[in-house]
């Protein structure tokens, strides 16, 4: 890939605002086509469009797989834990309605860590998927 | 405070444990916290099946939101006598891990075996709590998933291409079962199990609820190997590793047959399922034929995991044509022998693990003389086939009896006779494994197998931690053969509550 | 009736039966993958179109909008669709694998390959 000026320099401006079009899908849920898995994804897409045009390598040495590995637990970890935190504050399983006063706010809340979760889980498996998958063979 | 959320800590403490073990990088921390997650569950189990014996259906409301808008989790004695199989078939089968395990993976996958597993845990449990049809597909999905990575950890590098095949059969089935959901929410407008039952019947003449109903029946059909369905499961069975055999063959197929059980009687009722669609005429014929022809492939089988897994096929057709004959009778020896064939099946698959421990292989030319090498663990398997074959004091005897007091019932002498004949194809099979292991002299200490313990190539009896859940398991049928309240009782209980409608 | 206002019902069904032709007939394991995609879309375009209310706008609260789509089924998608490209992750993986174990992708000559050990 080093002589693909074009694809290179191209690839360096574009990382920046695919990484932040997936925040902003991630957080805009409520208002518009989006969520956790969709933001997922595409911050997936960035990590491996960046690997693609750099190699695997450089793109290990922002993302390791050991990092990852824990991005994939924590995410599905922060899940579970907000549906433990409905129960010990007296709701049944996932429920979000307990997290405030106004049970509006509470669902508000519980779904934005709730999609938060589902976003880094699905970024780290779809990164570590790739680099799975195009890390075979090299040792 | 706990008790109340018994039906959402049945679920969630199996599926915490997972990303934990993930994140734990030793085999033996992931096996242990998944020994704890896996007993938590039969806990939980069981006392969710007490509560539901003594006082009635349970239903618990998933995010506070109520039903038919919300995800209900809904537990009657039918699927609480379920989930007690699988959690108690998890249980026993994490002990045995162990030493299996450490055997037969690398050391760098044992984390991510404990993380599939107890993730094959949590989707089997799910699919049996819960009361919404969706979220029913979306457990079923988790379990299938976790287990074609089960599979293909085998050691034969044809458990890739049986996992393979799993897959491509399993996805199809499952998004059979997918289809068939969305027909019933375009048909009625919900997706909760109780309302669809009430809604479905003023459209019971609609194509699309037929639509539905078929694509339902030949998606849960691909999952539980109902006859011709049933190419997958030979070899996932064979090649995969002995734990995940055990704990796939007692489980996975069990639950399908409950989601069988589920549409047909609960969400579709009897009358739709018995006079309209007239299900006897589709049921009875596959097992009979799952009965005659797998228990003779079985009979040719020269890798003993394989002739079980073609055992299992058949045993599947006993329970479909308990189903079939849709009497309280049927349906109890349908749930009895789901019972009796999880316990017997899944102690005969431990067995086989043992036996994989110190001979490295399971054809049947190496199995000679091993009725004295390692007494115990034959003697294990010769008990479970004795179950397997239906002698009486075992629990296979149990069910077999009152699936031929239902055919009887019905005046269907020629379903009996079939029952008595794959008994004595039955015998002819697992002679065979008896035949090789105390008939045929031993050959003299084999140094080229490779083996676990003594490096001088002896072959001794298995470790405890391997034969004490075997032995639970293979007791447990014996024990249930003789004291048969528990499991009659309430399989007759949950018959007469899929028929008729009392708790 | 119109047969031709139902062609949601059409389309779903022609991708439905092209996957499963896709998965039955061909050989090679990563087109079984493929063929395994397009029928679950079909699922996802049949579950869609039925939640389309005619004169309703996208499920997301506005002001100004009376009659909305039903979001149901969307939800459904989603998790449907999130089953899907795991399935399809998994399928590719065990392909590589197999690939790396076998030195082909087609299933003949697998067979012929297990037959001959």
């Amino acid at each position: 890939m080093q002589r693909h000026l074009v694809l290179r320099v191209t690839t360096k401006l574009l990382m920046p605002f695919i990484l932040l079009f997936a925040l902003y899908v991630q957080f805009h849920g409520d208002f518009g086509p989006g969520g956790g898995f969709q933001a997922g994804m595409i911050f997936g897409a960035g990590f491996i469009l960046y690997a693609l045009v750099y190699g695997i390598d450089s793109a290990k040495r922002v993302a390791p797989a050991g990092a990852l590995r824990v991005l994939i637990s924590a995410g599905l970890l922060l899940y579970i834990g907000v549906g433990y935190a409905g129960l010990a504050l007296g709701g049944n399983f996932l429920d979000y309605g307990v997290f405030s006063a106004q049970a509006p706010k509470g669902q508000h809340l519980g779904i934005f860590l709730v999609e938060l979760g589902v976003g880094v889980t699905v970024a780290a498996t779809m990164v570590t998927v790739f680099f799975n998958f195009a890390g075979r063979g090299r040792d | 405070m706990i008790a109340a959320h018994l039906p959402a800590l049945q679920i969630v403490v199996p599926l915490v444990s997972a990303p934990l073990c993930l994140l734990l990088r030793r085999g033996d921390l992931a096996w242990a916290l998944a020994l704890a997650a896996s007993w938590a569950a039969l806990g939980c189990a069981a006392l969710l099946l007490q509560q539901v014996l003594s006082t009635g259906p349970i239903s618990y409301q998933l995010g506070g939101w109520a039903p038919p808008w919300g995800i209900e989790y809904r537990i009657d004695v039918v699927n609480g006598f379920v989930l007690l199989i699988v959690a108690a078939i998890g249980a026993v089968v994490l002990p045995y891990a162990r030493v299996s395990i450490a055997h037969e993976l690398p050391e760098d996958q044992h984390a991510a075996f404990y993380t599939a597993l107890m993730l094959c845990l949590t989707g089997l449990l799910g699919v049996t709590i819960t009361g919404d049809a969706f979220n029913l597909f979306v457990f079923l999905e988790i379990s299938s998933l976790s287990s074609y990575v089960l599979i293909a950890l085998g050691r034969d590098r044809r458990a890739l291409t049986a996992a393979f095949q799993y897959l491509v059969m399993g996805t199809i089935g499952a998004t059979f079962i997918v289809i068939g959901v969305g027909l019933l929410y375009m048909a009625t407008g919900t997706l909760n199990m109780l309302d669809l039952a009430e809604r479905l019947p003023p459209m019971a003449e609609s194509r699309t609820v037929l639509a539905a109903f078929a694509f339902l029946t030949v998606g849960a059909g691909l999952k539980l190997a109902l006859f011709p369905l049933h190419f997958w499961l030979p070899n996932a069975y064979a090649y995969a590793p002995s734990v995940v055999t055990a704990f796939l063959a007692a489980t996975a197929t069990k639950v399908s047959i409950y989601i069988l059980l589920r549409f047909f009687f609960t969400v579709f009722g009897t009358a739709y399922s018995l006079e309209l669609v007239t299900l006897e005429n589709l049921l009875i014929p596959l097992g009979v034929a799952a009965i005659l022809v797998c228990s003779t492939v079985a009979i040719f089988q020269t890798n003993v995991k394989r002739m079980l897994a073609y055992s299992s096929v058949a045993q599947v057709g006993y329970m479909v044509l308990g189903i079939g004959f849709a009497s309280t009778t049927g349906l109890t020896a349908g749930l009895v022998h789901l019972f009796n064939h999880a316990m017997t099946k899944g102690g005969l698959f431990l067995a086989l693990g043992c036996m994989v421990l110190r001979l490295g292989s399971v054809q049947l030319d190496s199995l000679a003389g091993l009725g004295r090498r390692m007494p115990l663990t034959m003697f294990a398997f010769v008990v479970g086939g004795l179950s397997l074959i239906g002698v009486p004091l075992t629990a296979g005897f149990i069910s077999k009896w009152v699936l031929v007091q239902a055919a009887l019932e019905q005046g269907n002498w020629f379903v009996a006779g079939v029952v008595l004949v794959g008994s004595l194809l039955a015998i002819v099979y697992v002679w065979r494994v008896i035949e090789a292991a105390y008939f045929r002299p031993a050959p003299g200490g084999d140094p080229a197998a490779p083996n676990a313990a003594a490096p001088g190539g002896e072959i001794v009896e298995a470790p405890l931690s391997m034969l004490i859940p075997t032995w639970i398991l293979i007791g447990a049928s014996i024990y249930f053969g003789i004291h048969t309240s528990l499991t009659l009782g309430v399989a007759e209980r949950a018959a007469r509550f899929l028929l008729g409608g009392g708790a | 009736m119109d047969a031709l206002g139902l062609y949601n019902y059409w389309i779903a069904i022609v991708l439905m039966m092209t996957g499963f032709y896709v998965v039955v007939s061909r050989g090679n394991l990563v087109k079984k993958i493929v063929g395994l995609n397009i029928f679950q879309t079909s699922v996802f375009i049949l579950y869609i179109s039925m939640s389309k209310v005619s004169g309703g706008t996208a499920p997301i609260l506005a002001e100004g909008f009376e009659t909305y789509s039903n979001p149901l089924p969307h939800v459904l998608i989603l998790t449907a669709i999130v089953v899907g490209v795991a399935t399809t992750a998994l399928g590719c993986a065990l392909v590589v694998r197999i690939n790396e174990a076998y030195g082909t992708v087609e299933e003949d000559e697998i067979q012929s390959q297990d037959q001959e050990a």
